[in-house]
């Protein structure tokens, strides 16, 4: 074999070897686990908490209200859907819930509007509908 | 010599179509490219596979999907940035189609067209479409976005660069740029509560049960029922993007 290509050879054997060093260095851990990306990023995403606990965990303690809002027309709501996530509320209750009481609130399902199916919901005018009182004086929310 | 042209030709004529008939035989044992069956089927695959039903005609508008999603993934409140939306499509008389969505629904809607120059209106709550083909995890340079073994597609948010290749790939405009991360962010569909048996939090807070997700890959699941008991269609369906969010009653003008 001569020289040139002899030394050729050897140059490219050293960089083929570099370049299977570099891949084993930079590859992150567990990647090509399950296909090309990293495994380990699945359990990251799943780790974190869940913030809303759902209407189960109400129960445990209110469920006198829960079976009130049950036989009503709201009972396909989820407690947090008004009261905001009770994560820490099911820690300590003395992290109070929000309790929502304003006409915006009520309006942002029951405002009329054209888009809204007519069956789906009760709709009213909110300019026209008693506009001075406050919805929750003359409907109670878990039995409206 | 006339005879032994006859010969030749025969033997060449005999052997062409030798060539012809086992190149042709040999061509149907071996099976189809790849590119034309992931363009035109299904990944074909056992256990969970997840995927999203939307009912527009039980949506009412209220945003709580929106407001929901925003609190428990902890998406920017400002600027603009949403993994999960609510707009009002309303086509008037005239046949032009306005399409608002003030803070993603958040806040509610108030009807910006007349009742007497509306020919239809609803609303389209829009999310990830959580794609198995999807435009976004093809164009990932590092790998960092990809389809999980039950069909979400997650983003690796430690190896993800920021290049924002994927938010310009997405036919659907569901990702953005953290603000504070600077990386990729997007719907997981609430992985981490679908791991802990939960649904996801904009299923869990509609209040019509307008929103539906589950197996696809089990027939008796509420999802798989849905889709076959109703005239269900996908957004953007000529982008052949394997689309996972059914949509009941989705009108054309719906893009």
């Amino acid at each position: 074999m001569p020289i040139q290509l002899k030394r050729l050879l050897i140059l490219g054997l050293v960089l083929v070897s570099i370049f299977f060093v570099l891949k084993y260095l930079l590859t992150p851990e567990s990647f090509g686990q399950y296909g090309h990306y990293r495994g380990n990023a699945l359990v990251e995403n799943a780790t974190h908490d869940a913030k809303y606990v759902g209407s189960e965990a109400c129960v445990e303690c209110h469920e006198d209200i829960v079976e009130e809002k049950t036989e009503g027309f709201h009972n396909t709501l989820a407690c947090e859907n008004c009261h905001g996530p009770g994560y820490m509320h099911v820690l300590d209750s003395e992290n109070e819930l929000q309790m929502p009481d304003s006409r915006e609130f009520c309006a942002k399902c029951h405002a009329y509007n054209r888009a809204r199916p007519a069956n789906a919901i009760t709709q009213i005018d909110i300019e026209d509908h008693n506009p001075e009182e406050k919805c929750i004086e003359c409907h109670y929310p878990h039995q409206p | 010599m006339r005879n032994k042209e006859e010969n030749l030709s025969r033997r060449r004529f005999i052997k062409k179509s030798g060539i012809t008939v086992g190149s042709v035989l040999a061509a149907s044992v071996i099976p189809s490219f790849n590119a034309v069956l992931f363009a035109s089927e299904k990944p074909k695959g056992k256990g969970l596979w997840y995927g999203i039903a939307i009912d527009i005609e039980k949506c009412i508008g209220c945003g709580s999907c929106a407001k929901s999603c925003k609190i428990e993934n902890d998406v920017p409140e400002e600027p603009f940035f949403f993994r999960s939306w609510v707009e009002q499509y309303t086509i008037k008389n005239d046949g032009s189609v306005e399409v608002v969505s003030p803070n993603g629904g958040i806040d509610g809607f108030t009807q910006t067209v007349p009742d007497d120059e509306i020919e239809k209106s609803f609303f389209v709550p829009k999310m990830c479409n959580h794609c198995y083909k999807s435009p976004c995890v093809q164009v990932c340079p590092v790998g960092a976005t990809f389809e999980s073994p039950d069909g979400v597609v997650l983003v690796d948010q430690t190896y993800c660069i920021g290049c924002k290749y994927c938010v310009q790939a997405c036919p659907y405009g569901c990702r953005y740029i953290h603000p504070t991360t600077h990386v990729a962010d997007k719907c997981t569909l609430c992985y981490h509560r679908l791991k802990k048996g939960l649904n996801p939090a904009c299923m869990d807070n509609c209040p019509t049960t307008a929103r539906i997700s589950g197996d696809l890959n089990d027939p008796e699941s509420e999802l798989s029922k849905f889709i076959k008991t109703r005239n269900v269609y996908v957004l953007k369906p000529h982008l052949n993007t394997g689309s996972k969010l059914f949509y009941n009653a989705l009108n054309q003008e719906v893009r």
